[in-house]
């Protein structure tokens, strides 16, 4: 679907900002917003293109850096930390060889750090795309992992 | 529901689906058939059943059995010995191994309104609403009530915002049908993000016509056309479901153009957020909906006289809206009969930590907080003991186990200046330590405060910094003293909710916990905090 078609299922108003920006993020295999998208976003929804930028750059979800195919959000909030999100961390960092905040050499994960969400029984918690992964240890962040390289 | 001898209900939540559970419910739905059962069982995919740490669990009704665990190869056994012959396969039971409390009692023990239909029905299925009596309530209120009947029966019932400050749903509802604009907006906030809290996820996911039925109620009463319900991004399930439900309630005519052939219009939106615990602020959440970042707004003037697009606008949270049909359906007196005088009603806690069945219950206002602990949670791990209960999320109260006898409802926890908050109540052993836990809080707070007003800005990241030290046992004599004048400010000159509550779980973890603060100051090799210290790459 061209960016075009994917603004125009949107209605054309500063209401359908955020909902019309994550559709342009997905469209994206490296997961982030291109300087056409914030020029698209700015015209269909009537407003400055410096009050799209403020926006964007706001909201956690949303990246004006490529990312990887795969963003991969650990929780560090109170209740995963006391259930051991740390060596979760320390997995995910040895097995991706990145830094929180870096992307992988081959572009496949990007690993971010997020607040709470929201599967607090299945505690420590990450969310790989749109899949919430729990009861993380470092065997279950292993095979995660390796089921996404594989590609699921 | 259809006439069937027995309901197999599978849970569907993130958990379950990590568990596999698309797989089981094709093997449960083949086991049925192979055994020639499919005309008096039915294998209904519902939300969350509210068990959770035990995979894909499965419910068989009218029977009140759970299993736990269940995997393909459960299935046959499943409709073979319990369905066919009736008897429950023992092996695959929910554990009911803590003497103080089974997870069928804690099932059976609740009060549940809220949740009523959470995990019973298929949400997905508008016709089982209905056939529990949803939307009778609304067709009520369009066809036999005024607005201003409406109205007084919320008012009556007492009903306050679960969101978390308890302010008064009637009274919220009565500004904005009385100011002058006659645009009107119906809000309903699930940003739900208040660490430790996934309530409002379980009632989108697994009753959300709950919820549209209880805005077109709240659009009727103060005289909007247009509901829009804020969800987080994370949310995806939610948003599905909720999106779902909007189409079919809109093709049976329930929602849209004259609603129960009435005057009466009324269409619901579902609006992304994109990842900012301050949008659950309410005026933040305007912003956001407005396509601007989610700085939060200088009250007054308050949402109902100038919201959404400077219209007057109600904004309620989830759980607060869920309450409302059946206080319509059966009345405010019946809803007075639940909860105390003050706080009327239930609540709907997640309880989680070092607890023996983490997991999300329903209650009357005012229950012990010893009964959500120790019997419906479970209690502790068995050789654990209690050392302390964060009640109401990060910008909650850490509270000592002295405390277990306060009571759970807005005035109660006020008096002991604490909070109800969301509703989230975690439970930590003698492993935990404060200190990690409390830095834990406040990195939280520094990664969403929103850096709109200085003293939040600036003092979450001293904050964070400073007990980087006690971290790191490099703080010294000034430091608590330091965070407590820190917090103290941020109450008194932040400009929202977010920064002002910062003051809550500093004063009451030093209040609770001095002694091992104190002990953080001095030479001090605590292994919670050098493993967060190193993760952080701090260093003493």
């Amino acid at each position: 679907m061209t960016k075009d078609a994917i603004a125009a299922r949107h209605p054309r108003s500063p209401e359908a900002l955020l909902s019309l920006l994550h559709d342009l993020q997905k469209a994206n295999p490296e997961n982030f917003l291109m300087p056409d998208d914030l020029a698209l976003a700015a015209s269909h929804a009537g407003l400055p293109l410096a009050a799209v930028r403020d926006a964007v750059t706001f909201y956690s979800m949303f990246s004006l850096r490529p990312r990887g195919r795969h963003i991969i959000r650990l929780c560090e909030s109170p209740n995963c930390h006391l259930a051991g999100a740390w060596s979760a961390l320390d997995e995910l960092r040895g097995s991706l060889g990145v830094d929180v905040g870096e992307t992988t050499s081959d572009g496949a994960f990007t690993l971010e750090l997020t607040s709470c969400l929201g599967a607090c029984g299945v505690a420590p918690v990450m969310m790989v795309d749109d899949e919430v992964v729990g009861n993380l240890n470092p065997e279950r962040v292993r095979n995660t992992l390796a089921r996404y390289r594989e590609g699921r | 529901m259809n006439l069937a001898r027995a309901h197999v209900l599978v849970g569907v939540d993130d958990e379950a689906r990590l568990a596999g559970v698309e797989e089981v419910l094709a093997a449960l739905r083949e086991a049925v058939a192979d055994f020639d059962l499919s005309t008096e069982v039915q294998v209904v995919e519902t939300g969350s059943l509210g068990v959770s740490g035990h995979g894909v669990v499965v419910a068989v009704q009218p029977d009140g059995v759970y299993y736990a665990g269940v995997t393909v190869r459960d299935a046959r056994p499943i409709a073979e010995e319990h369905l066919l012959k009736g008897r429950p396969v023992r092996r695959l039971l929910l554990p009911t191994t803590a003497p103080a409390a089974r997870p069928a009692d804690v099932l059976t023990r609740q009060k549940r309104v809220v949740l009523s239909n959470c995990g019973v029905i298929d949400p997905e299925k508008i016709e089982e609403y209905i056939a529990t009596g949803g939307y009778e309530a609304l067709g009520k209120a369009v066809t036999e009530m005024t607005p201003d009947a409406v109205i007084d029966a919320v008012k009556r019932s007492g009903l306050r915002g679960r969101g978390g400050a308890g302010f008064p749903t009637g009274i919220k509802w009565s500004a904005v049908r009385t100011a002058s604009d006659p645009e009107r907006y119906v809000v309903c906030n699930a940003d739900e993000g208040e660490p430790g809290t996934f309530k409002d996820r379980l009632i989108l996911e697994g009753d959300p016509h709950k919820l549209l039925e209880a805005m077109a109620i709240t659009g009727y009463a103060v005289g909007a056309h247009v509901g829009i319900i804020y969800i987080r991004g994370e949310y995806q399930l939610s948003i599905a479901r909720t999106e779902r439900a909007i189409r079919d309630a809109e093709s049976m005519g329930i929602l849209g153009e004259r609603v129960f052939d009435t005057d009466f219009s009324f269409r619901v939106e579902v609006r992304p957020g994109a990842g900012a615990y301050v949008c659950g602020e309410e005026t933040a959440l305007l912003e956001s909906l407005e396509g601007k970042r989610g700085w939060p707004r200088i009250k007054p003037p308050y949402p109902v006289t100038c919201g959404l697009w400077a219209k007057p606008t109600v904004v309620n949270n989830v759980e607060t809206l869920a309450n409302v049909p059946d206080i319509v359906r059966l009345g405010p007196a019946w809803y007075r009969t639940l909860g105390t005088p003050t706080c009327p009603g239930t609540k709907v806690y997640t309880i989680l930590g070092n607890i023996r069945y983490p997991g999300l219950v329903e209650v009357e206002m005012g229950t012990p907080l010893r009964v959500l602990v120790h019997e419906l949670g479970g209690g502790l791990l068995p050789g654990r003991t209690l050392k302390g209960i964060l009640v109401g999320g990060a910008a909650g109260a850490f509270l000592a186990p002295t405390e277990l006898d306060v009571r759970l409802d807005f005035d109660s926890l006020a008096e002991r200046a604490a909070v109800l908050g969301s509703g989230a109540v975690l439970v930590m052993d003698e492993s935990a330590c404060m200190v990690d836990m409390l830095s834990s809080v406040l990195r939280f707070f520094r990664h969403e405060s929103c850096g709109q007003c200085a003293p939040c800005r600036s003092g979450t990241d001293v904050l964070v910094r400073l007990i980087a030290n006690l971290q790191t046992a490099t703080a010294d004599r000034r430091t608590l003293d330091q965070m407590v004048q820190i917090v103290d400010a941020m109450r008194a000159a932040s400009l929202c909710p977010l920064g002002q509550s910062v003051a809550l779980p500093v004063r009451t973890a030093f209040a609770a916990f001095r002694d091992e603060f104190t002990a953080h100051l001095a030479e001090h090799r605590c292994p919670q905090c050098q493993t967060t210290a190193r993760a952080h790459g701090l260093h003493a």
